[in-house]
């Protein structure tokens, strides 16, 4: 039976490319000299160091945790010394550095114990979601967002059904094919320890229909399974059927609510990398160290899908790619339409690298950019059936209330509008521009609320402290009623007394103090002694007039 | 590591499949049917015009970039102003004096287009407001077109003509020149004769299916309007919308009263409907964008085209009825704002 599918609104047909780095087998990157670990490689607070420089570590054992809800810990992916603990470039389209834990490999790559959940049907799905936490997973599908939290749907929400995602829409990246093709079975493992995690009832693997191979490998992977809950789906390959919310409206018919997730209509989607690394982390017991990313490009002679160390230097594997470098004109993170040129090839690979892209100098460029013509074909192709057009004018105009009325938050940044653009506008770089101003501002009002929270209660400290201080008086002159009314005349006479004695002791010790008299003439010395003895005699017959 | 004088790019990271250039070039390629069927039922008046009104639209671009700053090659290669010029001298009478000519594209150019703020950013249709600066300011040079079948100059005597105004030997303006289609039947109407009296008595002019000549002209606009439609450059709605609507407002007036209202067929393929409909209407900058909103533009543009052809006073509607709506779209795209993904049916 054919399932019955649905479209999304716009979209492109683009070349593939893909067949370029599908020729060989996924082969085993070199391992580094020197591994570089960034602290922020998903989405969510940055995981907090837990070695010390020089400290040696194993493959596998885990050197940062998380500290929030959502974060990811960072494993050391091989074994080795930790160098630095410092800011490094990290792969960031502003060629941004980062705080990096700094591996130097011994060459040993020697695991830690690792320990596989041996009958995860009967763990508990939360302490399942726990190992997956611990296992660093994050979604590998480009995004980076900690997986666990992904498969907890919480307590009031049903998953009818789980998506694996593996479209892989964009041009020239194939290492979600690659995956499937080789390792259906980690794949299919993967969703059902998913499924159990959200007791999901129903799974889809959705593929894009230009790749049949891994369409027929995991077909046939998942007749050696009992699973009729599980069905295998080739979408048509339109650009960017792989976003979450276009492929589950092919798959179902159904839309994600503006600012909504898919489990809002009780659907969860993850990457079909993803599950496997889930896989491997219950099964296995082996922590997100590695990855598949696709080494590509017309700029390399041996195009290709690499097993990469987290943390291995772009250009480690740009040499194993054989790439033409000074036929190089730009190397991309991720793929031709989504990713970014990276201004420095020595940055690490991190949990999220897909692809590197490496375009040789003879690729055209975007001609200038012309004034917009109105002419609607962004709204035409936009899948989020936005109107870019009207987006752009008030980016430019920098009107970001009216940006957001126009739905700013529901562009996916897929890039189709500025695709198609007869005025080459750099149109995805205009939204991000006024979402990252949005953010800004938000901040900001954020802090000066703060600011103001913060200072009601300083005054309301100070209210506080003056109410208390009062209630301290009064309680004290009901105390001193109350002893007089006792009668202890005797005793307050005592108090008196001690407070005078400890009156005079003070002001002895001050003149002491006061008497600095070195550098004085005789003459000087002299008058100065006769006034003390004048003074003590004053005082002397004051104390004695006082004490009567 | 980097690479070495690196400039980098924002993604996308594909080259680019379109264009501007690419764009109006496929609209002017598209012209070519309807044009040459113009030249060849109207004579070398219309070749004379175009020369005329392309060769003053893109002087007065090239200055007014200069003046304004603007890179002066690659806005005038785009060939917007190619274009506005093109469709200006389609729309002018082909015994028109060179002064006319030069008058309405420098206007359509210099004021319309770049004092609005140049490519992209002008309200109003430029070539339209060129042609409508004219038929108000010269209301006589612009009824100045010939009938098909007349006498007709040569190519040398009409750029005398339209140069010095001076007609060979024998010829003179009066009997050179013929109302259009839809003059004569206006002023027919009035004279109180019914349609069917009208096509007989002018059968040179007018038939049941449009202007004599206009009918082919009509068409072969309309076959390259397709033609665009199918190549994804222009949108089907407004065309669509012209036309249908067109049809529908005249089939109602027709219906009760056939002696007195034409049939939808001669609105549809008399005076500069098709061209009006595929080329001026769905001028992107000036035009409606949502999906609704250029149906609601199209719609009314058709309606405006019936109601001052059938009540106006003016020789054509499609000039005044484009920049009438051009003035809406503003509003139109406002409240027609399509749904966006994940949000609510409307």
């Amino acid at each position: 039976m054919r399932r019955r599918l649905w479209h999304f609104h716009g979209g492109l047909h683009l070349e593939g490319h893909k067949d370029l780095s599908m020729h060989e087998p996924v082969a085993a990157a070199p391992l580094p000299a020197r591994i570089v670990l960034p602290l922020a490689q998903h989405i969510g607070a940055p995981a907090e160091p837990e070695v010390k420089v020089g400290e040696k570590v194993r493959k596998g054992q885990r050197i940062a945790r998380a500290t929030e809800y959502v974060s990811a810990p960072i494993h050391a992916s091989t074994s080795g010394t930790v160098v630095a603990i410092e800011e490094q470039p990290v792969p960031h389209p502003s060629g941004l550095s980062a705080p990096c834990i700094v591996i130097e490999a011994d060459g040993q790559d020697e695991w830690i114990e690792r320990q596989p959940v041996a009958d995860y049907e009967n763990l508990d799905p939360s302490a399942l979601r726990n190992v997956i936490r611990e296992a660093g997973i994050v979604g590998l599908g480009g995004a980076g967002f900690p997986s666990f939290i992904k498969l907890n749907p919480g307590p009031d929400k049903v998953v009818d059904l789980l998506i694996l995602n593996g479209a892989e829409c964009e041009p020239y990246i194939t290492c979600d094919a690659m995956l499937m093709q080789e390792h259906p079975r980690r794949i299919i493992d993967g969703l059902l320890i998913m499924r159990h995690a959200l007791r999901a009832k129903r799974c889809i693997i959705a593929i894009e229909d230009n790749k049949k191979v891994a369409h027929t490998v995991l077909v046939n992977a998942l007749q050696e399974h009992e699973a009729e809950f599980i069905e295998i789906v080739q979408v048509p390959t339109v650009y960017p059927t792989g976003g979450e919310k276009q492929l589950i409206k092919v798959l179902t018919g159904k839309e994600v609510p503006s600012n909504g997730l898919p489990i809002d209509i009780g659907m969860v989607c993850h990457n079909v990398a993803t599950a496997a690394a889930v896989h491997d982390a219950i099964a296995e017991g082996t922590p997100l160290i590695e990855r598949i990313v696709t080494v590509t490009g017309e700029a390399l002679d041996r195009p290709r899908n690499l097993t990469v160390r987290i943390g291995t230097p772009f250009s480690l594997l740009l040499e194993a790619g054989q790439w033409r470098e000074t036929d190089t004109d730009e190397v991309l993170m991720g793929g031709p339409m989504m990713g970014f040129a990276v201004p420095d090839l020595d940055v690490p690979v991190v949990k999220t690298t897909n692809c590197l892209l490496a375009r040789p100098r003879s690729q055209p460029h975007r001609q200038p950019a012309m004034p917009c013509i109105r002419c609607g074909q962004c709204a035409r192709v936009c899948p989020a059936q936005l109107l870019p057009q009207q987006l752009y004018w008030y980016a430019h105009a920098r009107n970001f209330d009216r940006i957001q009325d126009y739905h700013l938050f529901d562009c996916i940044e897929c890039g189709c509008c500025a695709y198609v653009c007869p005025s080459h506008i750099p149109l995805v770089q205009y939204y991000r521009f006024a979402k990252t101003e949005i953010w800004a501002q938000e901040r900001q009002k954020q802090k000066a609320d703060r600011a103001r929270q913060r200072h009601e209660w300083h005054l309301e400290r100070l209210e506080r402290r003056k109410r208390e201080e009062e209630e301290r008086r009064r309680r004290k002159k009901e105390l001193l009623k109350k002893s007089k009314a006792a009668g202890g005349d005797a005793a307050k006479k005592a108090e008196i007394e001690a407070a005078l004695a400890r009156v005079k002791a003070k002001k002895a010790s001050r003149q002491a103090a006061r008497a600095n008299t070195e550098n004085l003439t005789d003459a000087q010395k002299q008058a100065i002694a006769a006034v003390e003895a004048r003074r003590q005699r004053l005082q002397k017959g004051g104390d004695s007039g006082d004490s009567q | 590591m980097s690479l070495p004088e690196q400039t980098l790019h924002s993604s996308p990271h594909l080259p680019p499949t379109n264009s501007v250039r690419r764009m109006m070039i496929l609209v002017i390629l598209a012209l070519i049917p309807g044009l040459l069927a113009q030249v060849h039922f109207f004579g070398w008046g219309v070749v004379v015009n175009l020369v005329l009104a392309v060769a003053t639209a893109l002087g007065a671009e090239a200055l007014m970039l200069r003046l304004r700053r603007r890179p002066v090659l690659p806005f005038l290669g785009d060939g917007s102003a190619l274009l506005t010029g093109l469709l200006l001298g389609l729309a002018l009478p082909t015994l028109s004096p060179w002064w006319l000519i030069v008058t309405g594209a420098a206007f359509a150019l210099i004021v319309a287009k770049h004092l609005y703020g140049g490519l992209g950013y002008n309200p109003f249709n430029p070539a339209m407001v060129g042609y409508a600066m004219l038929l108000v300011a010269f209301p006589r040079e612009m009824t100045a077109w010939q009938p098909i079948g007349g006498d007709s100059l040569g190519f040398l005597d009409q750029w005398r003509y339209t140069l010095t105004g001076s007609l060979p030997a024998g010829l003179d303006y009066d009997t050179l020149t013929a109302a259009t289609p839809l003059d004569t039947l206006r002023t027919a109407l009035g004279m109180d004769l019914t349609l069917n009296e009208i096509f007989a008595k002018y059968e040179h002019l007018v038939s049941p299916f449009g202007g004599r000549g206009w009918e082919w002209v009509n068409l072969w606009y309309a076959v390259g309007g397709v033609a665009l439609v199918a190549l994804r450059v222009i949108s089907w709605r407004i065309p669509a919308a012209v036309i249908l609507t067109l049809f529908l407002v005249a089939t109602l007036f027709a219906l009760p009263d056939p002696d007195l209202r034409p049939s939808p067929w001669f609105h549809l393929f008399t005076g500069a409907t098709m061209l009006g409909a595929f080329f001026i209407a769905t001028d992107p900058v000036t035009a409606a964008t949502t999906p609704r909103g250029q149906l609601i533009y199209g719609a009314g543009i058709a309606l405006l085209i019936y109601v001052i052809r059938t009540w106006g006073g003016y020789p054509d509607a499609v000039a005044f009825s484009v920049l009438l709506m051009n003035l809406a779209t503003p509003t139109i795209d406002y409240y027609t704002t399509p749904r966006v993904f994940g949000e609510e049916r409307r």
